[in-house]
């Protein structure tokens, strides 16, 4: 299935700048896994050393977080966005 | 909590006088808010957490609109580097309280309305009497350990938490605890551990993105008190200020949550730091043995001549600001990909802007084997103050 992964800006650093990238697969979790083959600095940051997604990296499929549909295992049709969106804090600094 | 000071003495709702309904026309003849919306405004009781970036806007049009109680929680003095982007200061309130400058404009733009400040910081022993006598609170913090806590203190204490969070040119807004909707933990049950979160090296924010996101926290404040439009209950709208796009993301109500879900174990305000794992690091990197050289000491080395590689380790645009003297750049981020370039048979000191991304240079380097390595303790700052103040600081 042909799917947009959207960057978030934290994270841009390590996929060359770039903002959205695009992918084939099946998966929530293969799409994940293409990402950080393709980009590995992002590993760290989206997945513990044990392979799971970090609690403060929310995943969304359109706009429904992972959590709620089959997490890694939500199927992708063509055409959908993932959008990973991490916990940040500024406000005052 | 004792208020610090006060604009005006308590009072019950009451009629708008002639000057007020001139002041308030414009929103007086709107059919949503007429006369019935701006009595709920000036019967509104909202706590605004940091009086920074978010909080600038935020208390500007709260106040403008006639929000009858504000309170200004910010414990922090105005520093230089936040006339950037928080624009209820002037260049006169460089060194002055921030709640104190704040509370004096907002006044001033507005004085039928009371402000109250609180010149402390926002702990788990004060918040919860702090946020009792308020209907609303509106998060304008700047990190981890005080989201948790005002949003436990929150659903504690039973109150809507109207969030707003920025990073560089990104934002976030939603409102939490409003009945039925999520909290901050449904969002995010953990926070990232420090130093996996971006450092100062990625730091720094567009002074108008706060800007933005505040007013969408004040807009969001005046339609929970009026009870209009479709507020941001369950929806985390993300703002990407670069494309110039918003997105929203569906939140749901973790039913496990722990705080405001079906079987609470949060049953008081705990220990926010140590949640967010930053109570460990409180002391700074240099003291936990990096090895440091001052920048006094490094200017007699210099000056007698020793042979030292001097390695820059911040981003390009920074060393257009300033930078020291026979500086090699290798940016942070790049060491590991570019370590053959350095010579570990030369003496190596590393300089960032304070100390802390440079001291990271180095404990890398010494896990490399380099064994002639040392940090420049305060980075450009330190050598700004105390040896060469023509450099800028920054």
């Amino acid at each position: 299935m042909a799917i947009k992964l959207e960057i978030p800006t934290a994270l841009r650093p390590f996929t060359g700048k770039q903002a959205s990238v695009e992918f084939e697969a099946a998966t929530v979790g293969e799409a994940l896994r293409r990402l950080t083959a393709t980009y590995g600095d992002l590993q760290k940051h989206l997945f513990t050393e044990d392979g799971r997604i970090r609690s403060f990296v929310n995943i969304y499929v359109n706009d429904e977080d992972i959590r709620y549909l089959e997490k890694e295992n939500t199927p992708l049709k063509s055409g959908d966005t993932i959008s990973i969106v991490p916990s940040i804090a500024g406000g005052l600094r | 909590m004792p208020i610090q000071t006060s604009t005006l003495p308590v009072e019950a709702a009451r009629v708008l006088s002639k000057e007020e309904i001139q002041r308030y026309s414009r929103h007086l003849i709107m059919p949503e808010v007429g006369m019935e919306g701006q009595l709920k405004l000036a019967n509104a009781k909202v706590l605004m957490i940091g009086a920074g970036g978010l909080g600038a806007p935020l208390g500007l049009y709260l106040a403008a609109a006639g929000v009858g109680r504000l309170g200004i929680v910010e414990f922090d003095n105005v520093d230089h580097t936040n006339l950037q982007r928080q624009i209820t200061f002037t260049t006169q309130d460089v060194g002055r309280p921030k709640a104190v400058a704040a509370q004096e404009r907002l006044s001033a733009m507005n004085p039928t309305i009371r402000i109250d400040t609180y010149r402390t910081m926002l702990t788990s022993a004060n918040a919860l009497d702090l946020f009792r006598d308020w209907d609303i609170i509106v998060d304008g913090t700047d990190n981890f350990p005080t989201r948790y806590l005002v949003n436990d203190a929150c659903v504690l204490m039973d109150k809507p938490n109207v969030y707003g969070s920025i990073f560089r040119f990104e934002g976030q807004a939603t409102v939490f605890n409003y009945p039925g909707g999520p909290c901050y933990r449904c969002l995010y049950p953990e926070p990232p551990p420090p130093g996996l979160v971006p450092s100062c090296a990625e730091g720094g924010v567009l002074g108008v993105l706060p800007g933005i996101v505040g007013s969408i926290q004040a807009m969001e404040t005046i339609k929970l008190i009026l009870g209009i439009g479709e507020p941001l209950v369950g929806r985390l709208l993300r703002f990407d200020a670069l494309a110039m796009t918003f997105k929203e993301y569906r939140l749901r109500k973790n039913p496990n949550c722990p705080i405001c879900g079906e079987h609470r174990t949060i049953n008081q305000l705990i220990d926010y730091e140590e949640f967010c794992g930053v109570r460990g690091e409180e002391a700074p990197v240099m003291t936990t043995g990096i090895p440091e050289v001052t920048p006094r000491d490094l200017k007699a080395r210099l000056d007698k001549g020793d042979d030292l590689f001097i390695r820059d380790v911040r981003e390009p645009h920074e060393v257009q600001i300033c930078s020291l003297k026979n500086g090699h750049l290798i940016p942070l981020g790049d060491l590991p990909r570019r370590v053959s370039e350095l010579d570990s048979a030369r003496e190596i000191v590393a300089y960032c802007r304070s100390g802390r991304r440079s001291a990271d240079a180095v404990d890398f380097l010494q896990r490399a084997g380099f064994r002639k390595i040392w940090n420049l303790k305060g980075g450009i700052l330190a050598w700004s103050d105390e040896v060469d103040p023509s450099v800028p600081k920054y």
